[in-house]
Formats: structure tokens, C-alpha cells, sequence
């Protein structure tokens, strides 16, 4: 064995190209099989897309289309109708590894560290050896940019092959085509199942899918309203790690301690600060630049120990529960479920990180009965379809003992099997994903607790839903006694005896014993009114000239023996504008309307309705009915109004 | 032949509606008592000697969606009744489960339910089907025997007919009303009746001719004995004062036709003092013919096993015959036929095993 020095072992170090790193790890950004890269080729490009549309404020129109060579090799190409991309930016944005806008907001958006769609084009040189083509238009009016690009992987440069401009139809937008060795067969059903998914958790995106055969998917656009812009914030004292805040204080404009903490971090006024630095034993008007670290620690550590409220939530966006619904409805459509239901958790914090859950419940219809129930996970709206076991929300579902409400579930633990799909969703600043191929959810014992109470909400719904319906089937019996068979046995004996037919009211409240709520809701196409466009964005055109009215119509009827007086709530979704309303309700909230029903004789029915706009047909398509100030045994048709 | 007198049967039809009316016009919620119609609530009537339903009654009240049904169509049913004695005419319990179908709200189910229903009524009436003007689908089954009866036809003639040399080998076929205003017993010389469970075993004794040889009156049952041709055993055994015996299959279903023979049925304890004999005798085949007479045998069923047990604790089984006997075949566990006995010939059931099982009796000596 020779001997070898340390001037010839020096020799040997040399610094490695971030390209090159990942040429070597290419599993590790999921393109570790042919199955997966095509999947992954999609999904970049396509998150890419919808994060751009949605920051340019523009309703999401985005094209797939995959051809298939021969020799494995497919050619992917992602359009878009986003903002575009300027001429300079096109190499950084495609040819460079770890280069984006979104690494270092914190805010919620898809992708994040600015790896997904250049790690594509580099998984399609190297397999392919072909080049990208990129082409974008940035304003009406002006021509398109071409751009073939390689990736020089010594220096994590794009290197440009050819630039032209032309002429695109389209106002601007982004068009991606990359070839890629994959296995087309096999992924094609994976690539249908993420943009299906997608399209469920991104209402307002229209997405066409064309495949290699001609056949075109489209998954339309059920709601015209972008999200709502999450807004950036400054990073939570809690979730910041030493090493960010010591890199934070050396970059810091501040210079005392006590607006540094102040103006660099959210949530953090004059009282938590003076505390934060009381309790460190830290001078207030220390200069950051200065600190040791030994004073960094104890500030660290003191932002652990003291109270600090919560980040503000609006750096999330969230679907919300009406959307969820209307896109499960939609997607669901051929499966006719017996309830959708939905729960939203309020936002919650994990390690200094906002996040929110949102959950989904699709039950009944052509699903199978004895097969494990679907998990939908999604992660800041894309969809997660590896690693199912490996993540949170799966422990969190399997957690759950389903056998009280309906499912199958052997020892009360693991995925339940039944008729049913769940859907997740966790929106957050930082998802904390076991890995970069961001597939699973971290064991996060708050994301895990909040998934929980989603699901348990859920369940409970059901559990009502069942319960509702059961009950609802025993009175509707003794309604049809009352309605139909009572008086024609009063009609028929009377008839019999040549007598008058008697009075049969009395009778009635006897049997009935109760105040029978009964509802229906209509929907009603309208032409726009200037009501609804306080829920349209702005990119609202000529299209759409009409609009629905949700009817809902409810029966109160006093089959009990004596007057009855009470108040009735009924519960309407968040994002409905409120229409007619009758008779006059004493309250309206976002939730709910109220009303002071007027003294109801025995065997006296009384009509309240109310009308809804701003939703789609179906979005509102049960009544949730609610009394108060009446024993709730005696009611049928509504349950007891437990407060606000 | 005088026209029946109706009017009671109409007034007791109109009582029904008058009570639900009456409820609907006092603000109650109108309801029917009824006797309730199953093995717990018969009970032995020591002066007609015959099951009868004791004093439990069930309620049928519109209170129940169920039971406002049953009013409904108590009603609609009384109406078409009344209408037929109306319009002189009567239908069969099938015709009627037809026509209820016109009934829209109040049309049955099965007819299974109409004729549960009709029976109903008669109980809440203390009227015969008969004075519904409703008659069975099928009538009764067939006589032979040395016996004159004297019918009044459909073109109202009284016609004599001799069981022996008036019929075929079928024998005279039992219509289904049997009341005085139709069929008489005009002469009779013979020693018992004996009712036969199957047609088989009629036939064979028709043929050995038992019916001579024994001085018998032969009765098919045809099964489980429609109600004419039990009231016939009845008026016939009451009337010329003639015992009866009951020949069966060996098998708890067996049993049951005796009981509903010699002591009335579940279904029409309400009129078990015009349908059953009490005096009847079981003549076989008991569970110890089996044994004794090395019958040949099937396996008892889950069904005959339960249908057994539960004949334990009908209050009709009670004595210790009965007891024994249907303990003996659950331990057996096997069942006969009637017909097991051309084991030994043909002959064997006309020549041996009925002369002496009749002997047993005490009715004809050996």
C-alpha cells in the first residue's frame, strides 16, 4: 500500500456542481423510475404554472399534453395562460438549478425551492440529450419568445442554443416542452390521477390533458374566483432556527436589538419584545451586528419560553369548505355519492409555521363497499400520490376508530374500508415533507391533532347526516298517516254512514305530537344581477351572464296540542350573499339567519324562506335548521340551537 | 228456500264505522279491539268443549301507520260487503283480493292479508264468512259412506244424494256451505266417521271398500280441512250422533289437523263451537305405531323437530297422551306416511292395522 499525502489527497477535492449532484441523485427529486419521472415532469410544470397564474391574479388555463416516441422517450409539453416569463429570466428560471422567487418568502405557494421544473429539463438532457424548448409572451401585443435551452451542469448555468421571436396567439402565457425517457404505459393513469386531484383542489383552473392518442381530458373550472392572495410575512420568533437568526441579525439594517427583533419578526410587538429580552438578560440596545453567540442562544432560547401570538394567518390560502364541495361534487359526479361533506379547521401553528386543514368526505353511490376507503392527500393545493403510509395525515385518519360511524375498520385502528373517499388538505408556509420528493407530511404532532379533529368533524356530520335521515324516515311514515290515510278513513266511514266528514285537526296534533319542519331547496338561473359580482374576481368577462339563486324553502307545521312560539336559525355558508328573506328574520349573520316565529296555533303551518346568491346549483343543497326556546324533543326537522 | 235475513249482519258492519266515527268525532284517535289471534291466548271453553280466544285483545289504532292501514281497509272492506248483500251477490276471498286492488290507499299487500283481514272481521263481529258473503277458493273435500243428503242445487231444487250409489268412486264432494239452508243429513247407518289426511289412503279404502265391510263414513281432508269440511264432520257427528276418528300421516303437521279436527284452529278459535268436534279421537299413525308396527321412516326435519316443540307447549296438546306421544317422536326422531303401511300389503290397512286400532278405541270391537 502506498503512502498518500495530504498535498495529493488535496488535489483530489474539488467543488460539485449542484447539477452535477443531482444528475447523481436524481431519485431524490422523483425521477427515480420511468413511472415516476413522467409523473413528475407534469407535476412541476404544472405547479409552475398554476403559482404563476395565481400571483399574476389570472384564472388558470393550463394544457398538457404528452406524445410518445419510441425507444420510452415522451415528449411533455405544459402551456400555460400565466403572466409570462421575461426575456432575461427564461434561462435562470429553466436552466438553473435552485434559482426561484418563493425560497425565501414565507408565504404559501407550491413550489419552493426553485428546483422542480429545471431538475425536469436536466432529467431530459441526460436521458435524452435533447434540449428544451421554452417559449413565453409577457404582454398582448408584443411577439413570443423562443428559447432551446441545455444546462451546463459544471457551472449550473443554462446555456442558450438558439433565441427567436414569433407570433402566439395567446395574450401571453408560458409554453414548457422537454423530452424525457418514461414509461408512458404505465404512467399515463398516475398522471390522469394528479391532474384530476389537482383540478379538484384548484377550482378555478381549467386543465386540458391531452394524450398521446388523441384523447383529450378536460377537467373543467367550477369556480371563477381566484384564491385569495396569501400574503408574505416576516418569519415566527418560535419556528426560527440559530443559524437563520444569527445570518438574520448580520443582515439586519437595525441597529439595536429591540427593532431588530421587532421590524425582522411577525407577531412581535413593544411588550413581547422587552420581554424576549428580559428574559434572554440581553441589553435592548445591543447592536444585533455584535452579538456573540452565546447571546444569540440565549435569545433563541428565550423566544421558546415566552408567550408570543400567532403569525397571521394570511400568509395562507385555504379552499374553503364551499369549493371543496362543489369540486368533489363535480369530480364525483359518475360515482352519484349519497353526501359530501366537508370540515375547515381554524389555522393553527406549528413550530412558529401557520398552517390550516381542510377536510373531505365523499360518501355512498357506485363506491365500493369493501375495499379500503380513497385518501386524497394534498399538501398547499398539489396533490400527494406517493407515500401514502409514510405520511401524517394517513396516521392521523388511521387513528380514528370509523367503526362508530359506519365504516369498516378491524380493531378499531388503520385505514378504514367502506363506500367512501376522504380528502386532505394541509396549506401552510412550509409543509414539512419527510423528504425533497415531497410526497408525505412530517410526523407533526399539531398537524397530525388538527387532522384528527377535521376527520372527527367530519365523522360527526355523518353520524348526523345518518341519524337525521333515520329519524327523518320514522316521521315521514306518521306524516303520510296524518296526511293520506287519517282522513281517508274519515272520508270513507263518513261516507259509509251518510254523515258529514268530521274534523280531523285535533286528531292530527294527537298523533303528531310535534313541530314538524319540513324544507326543500330550488335553484333558480337568473340573469346577473350587480349582487353577485362582489364574489367574482375581476377577470370576470362577458361569459358569464347568468347566475343562480339558491331557494330554500322551509315548512313549519304545529302538530303539537298547544300554540307554539320559538325561534328558528338556519344555517347559510360563509361566501352566500343573503337575497329575500321571509318573513323578516331578527338577525342575519355570515352563518346563520334568524327568526322570531310568530305564535303557531295547533295545526297551523307557517312558510319562512330564504334566498341565496353567489353559489352554484348544488353548493347549497341541505338545510341545516337549528330552534331554540322550544323543548327540541317536540321538534322534527331541526335540532337544538347550541349558540353562535 | 227463504232469502237469509241480512239486516243483523249490516247492522253489525255499520257498528265498525260507527266506532271509528264515533272516536274521530270525540277528538280520539280512532282505534278497533280485537281478541288476539295466536297460541297464547286460546283457551279451553268447558261448556262448548272447544279452544276459544281467551280474554287478551290486541288493539289496532291509527295511532301506528300500520295500524291506520288496517282501519283503512276494516272500512273499505265493510263497504264492500255491505254493497254485495246489497246487490244479492258474493265473491270468493281471491275475487275480493282483486277487487281491493281498485282500493288505491287501502289495496293489500297479498291475500294472505284479505283473508287474515276477513277473519278479523268476523271475530270483531261475531259473524260467519259466510254472512259476508265470501266463500273459500276451494270447497270442501269428498264423502262416501252409507249416507243420504239432501241438497238444494243452484236451480233451487232439493236433491237426495246417496253416498254409495248416487257418486262415483270420488265420492260426493262437500260444498262450501254447508248450513241447513243448503245441504241436510237425510239418513245415515253407519257405525263412525273416519277423516283421512290424504287422498291416497282414501282411495285405498274406497277401493278395499272399508266403507261397507266397517259401516264408515269416509272423509278426505285433502290436508289441512277447509272450514266446510269440517263443519260437515261437525253437524254430521252432532246431528246423527256419529264418533269420529282422524287418520293421519305420523308427523307434527299430522297432529295439527287433528287439533284443528277435534278441537278448533288457531286462526278460527272465534268459531271453533261451529267447526270442531271435540269428541274426535286420533286413530293414527301415533309415533308408538311406528315402533310398534316397525313402520318404515324418514328423518324428522329442523322444521318438524321445532314444529314439534312448539306443539308442546300448545295448551291443545296438553294431555298426557299428546305429551307422550310427541316426546316419544322427538326422541325418535323419525316421521311415517299413512301410505308407510303397504309396507305389509295392501290389504294390511283395511284387514289389520285399522281393525285394530279401532279396537283401542272401544268403538267397534275386534
Amino acid at each position: 500500500m502506498t503512502k498518500v499525502t495530504a498535498q495529493e489527497l488535496a488535489k483530489k477535492q474539488k467543488e460539485i456542481s449542484v447539477a452535477e449532484f443531482f444528475e447523481r441523485n436524481k431519485h431524490i427529486l422523483g425521477f427515480g423510475n420511468q413511472t415516476r419521472a413522467l409523473l413528475t415532469s407534469v407535476k412541476e410544470g404544472v405547479d409552475n404554472s398554476l403559482d404563476s397564474c395565481e400571483e399574476a391574479g389570472i384564472l388558470p388555463d393550463i394544457y398538457v399534453e404528452i406524445n410518445n416516441h419510441e425507444d420510452g422517450e415522451c415528449k411533455v409539453i405544459i402551456e400555460d395562460n400565466g403572466p409570462g416569463i421575461i426575456n432575461q429570466q427564461i434561462p435562470h428560471i429553466f436552466g438553473r438549478l435552485l434559482y426561484g422567487s418563493r425560497f425565501h418568502a414565507i408565504r404559501q405557494s407550491r413550489g419552493q425551492q426553485g428546483i422542480g421544473i429545471s431538475a425536469v429539463i436536466l432529467y431530459g438532457q441526460l436521458t435524452t440529450g435533447k434540449h428544451a424548448k421554452i417559449q413565453s409572451k409577457i404582454e398582448e401585443g408584443r411577439p413570443v419568445t423562443v428559447v432551446e435551452l441545455a444546462i451546463d451542469t459544471n457551472k449550473n448555468r443554462a446555456e442558450v442554443i438558439s433565441r427567436k421571436t414569433d407570433h402566439w396567439d395567446k395574450p401571453s402565457g408560458t409554453r414548457v416542452e422537454v423530452s424525457v425517457v418514461a414509461d408512458y404505459k404505465r404512467g399515463r393513469r398516475f398522471v390522469y390521477d394528479y391532474l384530476q386531484s389537482t383540478s379538484i383542489v384548484n377550482p378555478h383552473a381549467q386543465i386540458t390533458f391531452k394524450e398521446h392518442d388523441g384523447t383529450v381530458h378536460v377537467f373543467e373550472r367550477t369556480s371563477e374566483v381566484i384564491p385569495k392572495k396569501s400574503i408574505e410575512i416576516k418569519p415566527h420568533p418560535y419556528g426560527v432556527e440559530l443559524g437563520t437568526l444569527i445570518k438574520m441579525a448580520k443582515n439586519t439594517k437595525s441597529r439595536k436589538l429591540s427593532s431588530f427583533i421587532k421590524s425582522e419578526f411577525s407577531s412581535m410587538g413593544d411588550r413581547t419584545t422587552i420581554a424576549a429580552c428580559e428574559k434572554a438578560g440581553l441589553d435592548r440596545d445591543l447592536n444585533p451586528r455584535n452579538m456573540t453567540r452565546e447571546q444569540f442562544l440565549a435569545l433563541h432560547k428565550a423566544f421558546q419560553e415566552i408567550k408570543i401570538m400567532a403569525p397571521s394567518m394570511d400568509c395562507l390560502s385555504p379552499i374553503g369548505e364551499t369549493l371543496i364541495k362543489r369540486s368533489l361534487k363535480h369530480e364525483t359526479k359518475e360515482i352519484s355519492p349519497e353526501f359530501i361533506i366537508t370540515a375547515s379547521r381554524p389555522p393553527s401553528v406549528y413550530s412558529g409555521n401557520p398552517f390550516q386543514i381542510e377536510a373531505g368526505l365523499v360518501y355512498g353511490g357506485t363506491l365500493p363497499k369493501d375495499t379500503p376507503v380513497q385518501i386524497m392527500r394534498f399538501a398547499n393545493r398539489v396533490p400527494l400520490l406517493y407515500q401514502q403510509g409514510g405520511c401524517v395525515t394517513t396516521s392521523a385518519i388511521s387513528s380514528i376508530d370509523w367503526r362508530r360511524y359506519g365504516l369498516d375498520q378491524p380493531s378499531g385502528k388503520g385505514i378504514p374500508s367502506g363506500p367512501a373517499i376522504f380528502l386532505v388538505h394541509v396549506s401552510s408556509t412550509q409543509i414539512p415533507f419527510t423528504s425533497e420528493s415531497k410526497e408525505a407530511i412530517a410526523d407533526v404532532p399539531e398537524i397530525e391533532n388538527e387532522v384528527k379533529l377535521a376527520f372527527r368533524e367530519c365523522a360527526r356530520k355523518v353520524q348526523k347526516h345518518i341519524y337525521k335521515k333515520v329519524r327523518r324516515q320514522k316521521t315521514r311514515e306518521k306524516f303520510d298517516l296524518i296526511t293520506k290515510i287519517l282522513p281517508e278513513i274519515a272520508k270513507k266511514s263518513a261516507k259509509m254512514l251518510e254523515k258529514p266528514v268530521p274534523m280531523l285537526d285535533e286528531i292530527i296534533t294527537k298523533i303528531m305530537d310535534v313541530v314538524w319542519i319540513e324544507d326543500i331547496i330550488e335553484y333558480e338561473k337568473i340573469k346577473r344581477t350587480p349582487l353577485q359580482t362582489t364574489l367574482v374576481g375581476e377577470n370576470l368577462d362577458g361569459q358569464q351572464q347568468t347566475g343562480i339563486i339558491t331557494k330554500s324553502k322551509i315548512l313549519v307545521a304545529n302538530y303539537k296540542r298547544t300554540p307554539q312560539q320559538f325561534n328558528l336559525y338556519a344555517l347559510i355558508p360563509e361566501d352566500a350573499v343573503v337575497g329575500t328573506v321571509e318573513p323578516k328574520p331578527i338577525k342575519i349573520t355570515n352563518n346563520y339567519i334568524k327568526w322570531k316565529l310568530n305564535t303557531i296555533p295547533p295545526a297551523k303551518k307557517v312558510d319562512v324562506s330564504f334566498e341565496l346568491a353567489g353559489l352554484d346549483k348544488g353548493d347549497f343543497d341541505e338545510n341545516d335548521l337549528y330552534v331554540e326556546q322550544i323543548n327540541p324533543a317536540y321538534v322534527i326537522g331541526a335540532d337544538k340551537w347550541e349558540g353562535d | 228456500m227463504v232469502e237469509k235475513d241480512y239486516s243483523k249482519v249490516i247492522t253489525k258492519i255499520d257498528s265498525i264505522a260507527e266506532k271509528i266515527y264515533r272516536d274521530f268525532e270525540k277528538a280520539t284517535i280512532p282505534f278497533v279491539n280485537l281478541p288476539t289471534r295466536t297460541k297464547s291466548n286460546i283457551l279451553f271453553d268447558n261448556k262448548l268443549n272447544v279452544w276459544k280466544y281467551g280474554k287478551n285483545t290486541t288493539e289496532r289504532s291509527a295511532k301506528s301507520l300500520d295500524g291506520a292501514y288496517m282501519l283503512l281497509r276494516t272500512i273499505y272492506m265493510t263497504d264492500f260487503i255491505k254493497e254485495m248483500i246489497n246487490i244479492k251477490k258474493s265473491s270468493t276471498l281471491r275475487e275480493m283480493y282483486y277487487i281491493s286492488e281498485g282500493w288505491d290507499l287501502a289495496k293489500f299487500g297479498s291475500q294472505q292479508e284479505s283473508n287474515l283481514l276477513a277473519e278479523d272481521l268476523e271475530v270483531i263481529t261475531n259473524c260467519m264468512r259466510e254472512d259476508f258473503k265470501l266463500r273459500p277458493e276451494e270447497d270442501g273435500a269428498r264423502v262416501i259412506g252409507n249416507l243420504i243428503i239432501e241438497e238444494v242445487t243452484r236451480n233451487n231444487k232439493k236433491k237426495r244424494i246417496h253416498c254409495q250409489d248416487d257418486v262415483g268412486d270420488a265420492g260426493y264432494s262437500i260444498p262450501y256451505n254447508v248450513e241447513k239452508e243448503k245441504i241436510n243429513f237425510k239418513g245415515v247407518d253407519a257405525d263412525f266417521i273416519i277423516a283421512i289426511e290424504t287422498g291416497g289412503m282414501f282411495d285405498r279404502l274406497v277401493e278395499n271398500e272399508f266403507d261397507t265391510s266397517h259401516r264408515a263414513i269416509l272423509v278426505h281432508l285433502k290436508g289441512q280441512p277447509a272450514r266446510s269440511t269440517r263443519r260437515f264432520i261437525k253437524r254430521l257427528s252432532c246431528e246423527k250422533n256419529i264418533p269420529v276418528l282422524v287418520f293421519t300421516d305420523c308427523d307434527p303437521w299430522s297432529f295439527r289437523i287433528f287439533a284443528s279436527v277435534a278441537y278448533g284452529a288457531i286462526k278460527t278459535a272465534h268459531i271453533s263451537e261451529y267447526l270442531a268436534t271435540p269428541s274426535s279421537q286420533y286413530l293414527g299413525v301415533t309415533p308408538s305405531d311406528i315402533e310398534n308396527y316397525k313402520l318404515p321412516t324418514d328423518s324428522l326435519t329442523t322444521e318438524d323437530i321445532n314444529a314439534l316443540k312448539s306443539e308442546l307447549t300448545d295448551p291443545r296438546f296438553k294431555d298426557s297422551f299428546w305429551k307422550g306421544e310427541i316426546k316419544l317422536q322427538l326422541k325418535m326422531g323419525k316421521k311415517s306416511e299413512q301410505q308407510a303401511l303397504a309396507k305389509y300389503g295392501l290389504d294390511y290397512v283395511t284387514d289389520t292395522y285399522l281393525p285394530e286400532k279401532l279396537a283401542e278405541t272401544g268403538i267397534v270391537k275386534k
